[in-house]
């Protein structure tokens, strides 16, 4: 298999290290700038495929299988985390009719 | 074109996808470029020989949780107007913030990296079905059920909270 021998063929652990600290920067800058919830909720998945990334890329350098099946359960926990996540979101802007973040600092006593 | 070029410029995509759901203003827009960033995490994967990842990943995010965040999106109507502006100072502080902690990231990982460092194995088959599967349900086979416990828990969540409050006749 020619693609199966990549980490033999130069592609070092050291690129997908980089690759995933860049998109994982990426999805953090996001979260901070932006306001509107559901895009704060997509640089969130952002970050988790950051940390998919680097999983797998460890589970192929080792040798084990072990890292991708814990990618398989961080997706799962990502899919449990937006639907509810969306479900609240669409519960707070049918009251507030807005999916600004900076507003719902009404919830401050 | 050898495989690092490949990876290379596979790499260079996926941030500037990346890149464009955050700067990108219309929300559509964002959730249309993390399907592109999704796809080519995909293709990372592929590269890295984990088919069965790669293929879980096209199906569960780009093609269950982002058509989920699409049809929230439509069905609140928002655009480009409503999107809320932030202030050029917030910009700036997250801007600063993310940069620094790439660079703790970066500097804290390149020196665990001697470490790490160890003979690489020749082409293994842990990415292909047969051998994720027989972890999955032997090793972890109480976590892959607790996983089961967890959607039913989200799914009446998110039907609870999604419900509409009944209206009281009286």
């Amino acid at each position: 298999m020619v693609l199966a021998s990549i980490f033999e063929s130069g592609v070092s652990i050291d690129f997908y290290i980089v690759l995933a600290s860049v998109l994982f920067a990426i999805g953090a800058v996001g979260v901070m700038v932006r306001r509107n919830a559901i895009v704060l909720l997509m640089c969130i998945e952002l970050m988790l495929n950051a940390v998919n990334l680097l999983m797998v890329a460890f589970s192929t350098y080792h040798g084990k299988g072990d890292g991708q099946v814990f990618v398989f359960f961080i997706m799962v926990v990502a899919a449990a985390e937006a639907t509810v996540g969306l479900s609240i979101l669409v519960m707070a802007y049918r009251n507030i009719r807005s999916t600004d973040v900076g507003i719902f600092n009404k919830l401050k006593g | 074109m050898t495989l690092e070029m490949i990876a290379i410029l596979l790499g260079g995509l996926t941030i500037g996808s990346a890149l464009m759901v955050v700067l990108s203003k219309h929300p559509v827009r964002s959730v249309l470029y993390l399907v592109v960033t999704f796809f080519l995490i995909s293709a990372n994967y592929i590269l890295m020989n984990a088919q069965f990842l790669a293929i879980v990943n096209i199906i569960v995010y780009a093609g269950a949780i982002m058509v989920l965040f699409l049809f929230v999106l439509m069905l609140l109507n928002l655009n480009k107007d409503s999107e809320p502006i932030t202030s050029i100072g917030i910009k700036l502080a997250g801007i600063i913030a993310g940069g620094v902690l790439l660079t703790v990231l970066l500097a804290a990982l390149k020196d665990g990296l001697v470490i790490t460092q160890q003979a690489v194995e020749s082409a293994n088959n842990n990415g292909l079905v047969e051998n994720l599967g027989e972890l999955l349900f032997t090793k972890y086979v109480l976590p892959f059920e607790m996983s089961s416990v967890l959607f039913i828990a989200a799914m009446v969540g998110a039907v609870m909270l999604a419900k509409r409050e009944k209206q009281i006749i009286d």
